[in-house]
């Protein structure tokens, strides 16, 4: 584990992230709003994430963290509101007064802009661990970035799976993987089109306890190296530890967002502080 | 010194089959190869005539006996479990085949000069080609018109949807027999076909309707239709196996939509198709036959034309029967090799191949023959 911790921020201070700019993966939520049905999962959310800021996203089940970060990447279409990377619109392009939605391929492009991790990891189970991190870069349409070479892309995959431990294991199936193994591989798959914003979403409650450990270590390394990151989690001592904002959401809504000492120590909402007190351990001290 | 070297040893005879050791050491090779050495030498045991013998039974008995207080199983020697109804249900079925065999090689009705002599015939290999031109082609159109009806029933758009449907509805509702009758006489119908505008004079080209519906055209027609209407359903069941996480991960990392579909799905969901992809194959070569409606000089239409010359009725049909067998085999053998193939990852290890398995029974075999204490990995 200490292998990984120690490794990630001196390797990441090297190669992959290109001199950040001062306007590098700002993302900026604006009133969205979006039903499933009679539904409506998000009524109105407004937050902003600062380049290379991490924001942590906290919340009961059904409150619609995972809709948020799926309507990030454009994964869902919101019903209003809008969300912008940079400045430039998800999923839209202005024209004069008027949003075009874009084209399939342009939707393409920017997603390679945001890497996403899920839960139940979603590797691709008939590729190796390197193929499943060489697939995107080698065929993803980017914008100002030429697509790599077969060769590059497998160097480059080498050097993250070296990145996240597991350079070793670049041979073997998803299958043949632990489940925090696993994870890392999908880290390590998010990383190769070098995104400006990384969003994971629980990217460890599908793994045992003792796994955990493994990859919030390696998310750790990539909070220190300029990417902005946005993380649902329910582990609330990571979120402490890792977080610049944390953001508590109930019903579609955000009820109050803030430093972890604001929200933790002293939450201003009644909601908030009901549900910290269920989900937080007694042994875990604020 | 190494254990399997002892193994080997006492594995030399029947009678010395209870006196192996297991190694001490943690190297698991060296257990595995112990192991498989020792059940050689119990099964030599049995071939011997000792079904469930003595020895071994005994020897497991004093080993209980003998259970000192460091329990150290390190240095017990292993006796594999016997299994003697095994061995009655081989030697009935056994039997069974021998006396089958008997009776098909003895019995004179079979005529077996008479298959000799048909089996390689030129007419007969002329047909046969025919039908295996026949399967090729109309199974290789037939599944890449299903792959596209498929994607097309997949699609967002409801007129590809609906179009899909009522080509699988129609042509699974049509006995394959009325369909190639009505591609043969198409000409009936329609005197002339002609490519063009519809609604309009404006004719690229026409042609008479006879001479572009041969035999061979309505046959490869018919089959190639038929088969795409079944395999369209094989095809969307087989993608739709596949896991919808997939196709979200894929996008999310801006992976193109043809790039998804060949490269992330399909070959998963292949796992899915692909048994049910060469029943059907291996019913279309069969199926072929049913083109003898249209006199078309395949396999099983030469058959007849020959039988009712000659008068060789059984003969020949098993003449028939046997080039089936032969390309039933042959595609089976494929089937292994494609499905294996597409279980990459899908399953932890891969199985032995039959090959692999067959070099490692002779090499297990070849130990327990080996008297010698010479055993080398
Ligand atoms: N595709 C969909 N169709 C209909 N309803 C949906 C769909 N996706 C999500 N929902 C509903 O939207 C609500 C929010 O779901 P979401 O997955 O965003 O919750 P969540 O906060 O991520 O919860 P959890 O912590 O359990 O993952 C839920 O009530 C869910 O049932
Ligand atoms: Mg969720």
């Amino acid at each position: 584990m200490s292998i990984i911790a120690t490794d990630i921020p001196a390797a990441t201070g090297g190669a992959g992230v290109p001199a950040a700019g001062p306007t590098r993966g700002l993302v900026e939520i604006t009133k969205v709003r979006k039903s499933f049905g009679a539904v409506e999962v998000l009524k109105g959310i407004t937050l902003t994430v600062e380049p290379g800021g991490v924001a942590v996203i906290v919340g009961p089940s059904g409150s619609g963290k995972s809709t948020l970060l799926r309507t990030i990447n454009h994964l869902e279409k919101v019903d209003g509101g809008f969300i912008a990377i940079d400045g430039t619109l998800v999923g839209y392009e202005v024209r004069g007064s008027t949003l075009h939605e874009l084209r399939e391929k342009d939707v393409l492009k920017q997603r390679t802009e945001i890497g996403m991790v899920f839960q139940n990891f979603n590797l691709f189970p008939h590729l190796t661990a390197l193929e499943n991190v060489t697939e995107a870069p080698v065929v993803a349409p980017r914008s100002g970035k030429p697509r790599l070479s077969k060769a590059q892309a497998r160097e480059r995959g080498l050097e993250l799976l070296d990145r996240v431990g597991l350079k070793d294991r670049a041979g073997a199936y998803p299958r043949q993987l632990s489940g925090g193994q696993q994870q890392r591989v999908a880290i390590a798959r998010a990383l190769a089109l070098e995104p400006k914003i990384l969003l994971f979403d629980e990217p460890t409650s599908a793994l045992d306890p003792e796994l955990v450990n493994e990859v919030l270590d390696v998310i750790r390394g990539l909070a220190k190296s300029g990417t902005t990151l946005i993380i649902v989690t329910h582990e609330m001592g990571f979120a402490r530890d890792v977080a610049d904002t944390v953001v508590f959401m109930d019903q579609g809504q955000i009820v109050e967002q803030g430093s972890p000492q604001d929200i933790f120590s002293n939450p201003r909402e009644e909601r908030t502080r009901s549900f910290f007190s269920k989900v937080i351990e007694p042994a875990f001290n604020i | 010194m190494s254990p399997t070297t002892k193994v080997a040893q006492s594995a030399a005879g029947p009678a010395s089959a209870g006196t192996s050791t297991t190694p001490t050491t943690g190297d698991t090779d060296a257990v595995t190869e112990a192991a498989a050495a020792v059940a050689a030498g119990s099964a030599a045991a049995v071939t011997e005539g000792s079904l469930g013998g003595s020895a071994g039974a005994s020897g497991g008995g004093s080993g209980a006996a003998n259970r000192g207080p460091a329990t150290d199983y390190a240095e017990y020697r292993v006796v594999p479990a016997r299994h003697p109804w095994r061995w009655v249900g081989t030697a009935v079925v056994a039997l069974g085949v021998a006396g089958i065999a008997w009776s098909l090689a003895t019995n004179p009705r079979w005529e077996w000069g008479v298959v000799a002599q048909w089996f390689t015939a030129k007419s007969i290999v002329d047909g046969l080609l025919e039908t295996l031109k026949l399967t090729a082609i109309s199974g290789i159109l037939g599944f890449i018109l299903g792959f596209i009806l498929a994607l097309m029933r997949l699609s967002a758009s409801p007129l590809l949807v609906s179009v899909s449907w009522t080509f699988s509805w129609i042509f699974r509702s049509t006995p394959l027999l009325v369909q190639m009758l009505l591609w043969y006489n198409l000409g009936y119908l329609y005197e002339k076909i002609s490519l063009g505008i519809p609604f309009t004079d404006v004719r690229f080209f026409e042609i008479q309707t006879t001479t572009l519906i041969s035999q061979f055209a309505a046959a490869v027609l018919g089959l190639t239709l038929n088969q795409a209407a079944y395999s369209a359903e094989i095809i969307r069941g087989g993608i739709l196996s596949v896991d919808q996480g997939q196709l979200e991960a894929a996008s999310a990392l801006g992976i193109p939509a043809w790039r998804r579909s060949t490269r992330i799905v399909l070959p998963q969901a292949m796992r899915a198709i692909l048994p049910t992809a060469f029943n059907e194959i291996i019913g279309l070569v069969k199926g072929t036959s049913i083109v003898y409606v249209l006199a078309y000089s395949e396999l099983f239409y030469t058959i007849q034309v020959i039988y009712n010359r000659t008068q060789q009725v059984l003969p020949l049909l098993l003449v028939a029967t046997l080039w089936y067998v032969v390309i039933t085999s042959v595609l089976s053998v494929f089937q292994y090799y494609i499905e294996r193939y597409y279980s990459k990852g899908a399953v932890r290890t891969l199985p032995l191949t039959p090959l692999q398995k067959a070099c490692r029974f002779l090499s297990i075999h070849a130990l327990s023959a080996d008297n010698s204490a010479k055993v080398t990995r």
